[in-house]
């Protein structure tokens, strides 16, 4: 039992806040999101430089590190508020790639993502999908050595800035759900690109007659029965886990920002924070975030394991906790900040909405919760004492 | 980073499982886990079986007697006594008070009390609150007047737990006016069978007797029996209360009752079928259980920052806070669970072995008394408010 970080992960912290105090100040952050593409290629070259867009990748293609690592990168990116797609790119279609790509597929594309010059998104839920995983209608027929795919994406995140997407879809006529690579500029890819609330964007994807060459096709050969399913879970097992630890970061940040406002915002002839109406709901939102970083541990610790239950359990939980968290702090934070906390001048109502987006993304608190309580049902009654 | 015990740790964990399967007895385990009433003997039976194997002062040092045990080790420990259905060791001696000598008494006190606590020949209790000195616990009055060689104690403490069985209190008294409140307090030893000790029982809203009035009519204490300096003793008090960081969070008595409020609800019938398939009750079981996973890794991260020797901070608020109200849902859960069966009260059902009618009330008659009961706990040891305040002040510099 041991939370600590090693050396080389102590370095990897502290160079990434190195690298982000002096190159993602509030004010850098404002000019990224305010450009066309919404986010940065210079800080993503940067990334890639630092060595960061390789964590959890396979060492065979020059990657390193797993979970803990892309825990450390993620709360960076939550104190801060990176626009980078780092979650989409490295974490989540990383470990989709390194389950089910095969030799060739991830030479290609773990070059591209570790030198930055690829960027990928998972396209996967679909507007009557929501958070179940299973609901996909998209189609894809086989045509000589082709695949044509038909259907629609949903909020594709980092879609709108992607050069790559991961895209499910349910192989005709049996209906087994597989993963093909699609590039961007396919013809009868139609991307629909946007912002989301909290700055960043997303694509909906509309398929019509798309053609993907065969080599394109993703794995799961080896138990087409199951389709592609249990590693799509297993990759937003880790997706959800750096989601936690971001979310973790932004709280934090938050709860720091929000401190130094009660100690120096004057009401009354006297700083608000010595009012204990609000000492109590500061308490509290520090609670949170304590506790936060222990369910985002837990997640980061579990979210690898290959066993299903325990690994999904834990996983659940921590977003679940988190998302519980995120909404507390984030609407206290806006509170205890007053009119300050609805400007936009002040990165407080930026963590707020990130925090906000951070919960909806995934499954929100209601179906983490879900997930929980249905697994009691299967595994949590003993004999009586 | 690793979330998981190593090796020896769960070697520890078998050691410890296999000695209370050994020696708990059958009677005593059916009367934890049902929440029957305890006897004085119930609970000094199973502190002299631990002392037999040396184990009935987890937390202390070896030098003092104790195992030695690391944060994690006790924790294990705490853990599988609970999930046992073993009774509670009495806290007041072997974890509060036995700290406080150990770091502030003489000598002489350590080795006449601290090996009595070991072996279970003393029974402490608390004399911290009065009626006027609540969470205000430094307005206290009760006086203690120096008379040559004699503390002579005059006042009223009260809310003080299980007096009755007590041989000892130890009590903080008044022996100045002089500056600040806190200034003027001593950390008084008191044999409870002292001239002028009055011990009145308070019915609680369950209607047990587990809190006393103590009234103090001239008390003669000897001044050998004061721990440490004259008006010092609101230092010792306050390391008392930092001392036990992680064990105020009760996480193994309450992870043992989200066990038992699963089986309840397994057991428990709704239109003929078992509650557990009521999704939004088990939604309700879901959420305390997440809860309290966020409450154990908070735990555990707080024992392995002190089993390495570092300290982890004024933590001990937070886990008080969160600890206390998963154990006033856990419980309102469980009584929650029974529907209308919650309304009986049948104060017989108490007694271990009864067998009347309804006889149900054999199986769930303590659920409801323990939700009432179970309200003491964001009020004691520093109400969340109060705790609260702490977090403002001590954590945040509000």
């Amino acid at each position: 039992m041991n939370f600590d970080l090693n050396a080389d992960q102590l370095a990897l912290q502290e160079s990434l806040q190195r690298f982000l105090a002096g190159e993602y100040d509030f004010e850098r952050r404002r000019k990224i999101l305010r450009s066309p593409l919404g986010c940065s290629e210079e800080i993503w070259a940067a990334l890639a430089e630092q060595g960061a867009l390789a964590i959890g990748l396979p060492e065979a293609y020059g990657g390193f590190g797993g979970p803990v690592e892309a825990m450390l990168v993620m709360e960076e990116i939550g104190k801060s508020l990176v626009l980078e797609p780092f979650m989409s790119t490295v974490v989540l279609c990383g470990a989709l790639l390194a389950e089910c790509g095969n030799e060739r597929q991830q030479k290609e594309v773990f070059a591209g993502i570790t030198s930055g010059k690829r960027r990928l998104a998972l396209g996967h839920y679909e507007e009557a999908s929501r958070y179940e995983l299973e609901l996909v209608e998209t189609t894809a027929r086989t045509a000589a050595d082709h695949y044509v795919l038909n259907g629609a994406k949903s909020v594709v995140l980092d879609g709108a800035v992607a050069h790559q997407f991961i895209v499910s879809a349910r192989l005709q006529p049996e209906g087994r759900l597989v993963l093909l690579l699609l590039d961007a500029g396919t013809p009868g890819v139609e991307i629909i690109a946007y912002r989301t609330q909290d700055g960043r964007n997303a694509a909906d994807l509309r398929l019509r007659d798309a053609s993907v060459p065969g080599a394109n096709l993703l794995g799961s050969a080896s138990d087409p029965a199951r389709g592609s399913l249990p590693a799509i879970r297993r990759a937003l097992d880790r997706a959800l886990a750096a989601l936690c630890a971001e979310a973790v970061g932004a709280m934090e940040a938050l709860n720091a920002a929000t401190l130094e406002y009660l100690k120096s915002r004057r009401q009354f002839g006297q700083p608000i924070g010595r009012f204990q109406a609000l000492q109590h709901r500061m308490a509290d939102m520090f609670i949170y975030a304590t506790q936060a970083r222990s369910m985002s541990l837990l997640a980061t610790g579990r979210c690898a394991m290959a066993e299903d239950a325990p690994r999904r359990n834990a996983v659940s939980a921590a977003k679940a906790f988190i998302g519980k968290a995120a909404r507390f702090v984030g609407q206290e934070a806006v509170q205890l900040h007053g009119g300050m906390g609805m400007a936009d001048e002040l990165p407080v109502s930026h963590y707020f909405k990130r925090l906000t987006m951070i919960n909806a993304t995934f499954g929100d608190v209601d179906h983490h919760v879900t997930q929980v309580s249905d697994a009691i049902r299967v595994t949590g009654i003993e004999a009586q004492p | 980073m690793d979330l998981d015990y190593s090796d020896a740790e769960q070697a520890f964990r078998h050691e410890v499982r296999d000695f209370i399967r050994m020696h708990l007895p059958a009677t005593l385990r059916e009367k934890v886990l049902n929440f029957k009433r305890l006897t004085r003997e119930d609970l000094l039976s199973w502190h002299r079986t631990l002392h037999t194997r040396g184990w009935s002062g987890p937390s202390w040092p070896a030098a003092y007697g104790g195992p030695g045990w690391s944060a994690i080790e006790q924790h294990i420990f705490d853990e599988e006594c609970s999930a046992a259905g073993a009774p509670p060791l009495v806290a007041f001696s072997v974890r509060m008070v036995a700290p406080v000598l150990m770091a502030y008494g003489s000598p002489a006190q350590q080795q006449y009390f601290l090996p009595r606590i070991l072996s279970g020949e003393h029974w402490w209790c608390q004399g911290y609150s009065e009626p006027d000195a609540g969470s205000d616990l430094a307005s206290l009055k009760t006086r203690a007047e120096r008379r040559g060689e004699v503390y002579v104690v005059n006042g009223q403490k009260t809310w003080n737990t299980l007096g009755q069985f007590a041989d000892w209190i130890f009590c903080l008294v008044r022996t100045s006016t002089e500056g600040r409140p806190q200034q003027g307090i001593s950390f008084l030893l008191i044999d409870m069978k002292t001239p002028g000790i009055t011990v009145r029982p308070i019915a609680l809203i369950d209607g047990e007797h587990e809190v006393n009035e103590i009234w103090f009519d001239n008390v003669e204490v000897p001044v050998g029996n004061r721990v440490g300096e004259e008006n010092k003793g609101w230092t010792y008090a306050k390391y008392l209360l930092t001392h036990e960081r992680v064990n105020i969070a009760q996480l193994g008595s309450s992870k043992r009752e989200l066990r038992a409020l699963k089986n309840v609800a397994a057991r428990v019938l709704s239109g003929g079928r078992s509650l557990i398939n009521d999704a939004r009750f088990r939604d309700r079981i879901a959420e305390v259980e997440i809860d309290l996973l966020a409450l154990e890794y908070t735990v555990l991260r707080v024992l392995s920052v002190e089993s390495a020797g570092r300290d982890p901070g004024p933590v001990s608020s937070v886990l008080k806070i969160r600890g206390a109200e998963i154990q006033q849902r856990l419980s309102e859960l469980k009584m929650q669970a029974l529907g209308s069966l919650a309304l009986p009260s049948i104060p017989e059902a108490l007694e271990a072995g009864w067998q009347g009618e309804p006889n149900a009330a054999a199986w769930w008659g303590a659920f409801s008394g323990r939700y009432f009961n179970l309200r003491k706990t964001t009020i004691y040891s520093g109400s969340n408010e109060i705790q609260r305040n702490i977090i403002a002040q001590h954590m945040l510099g509000l």
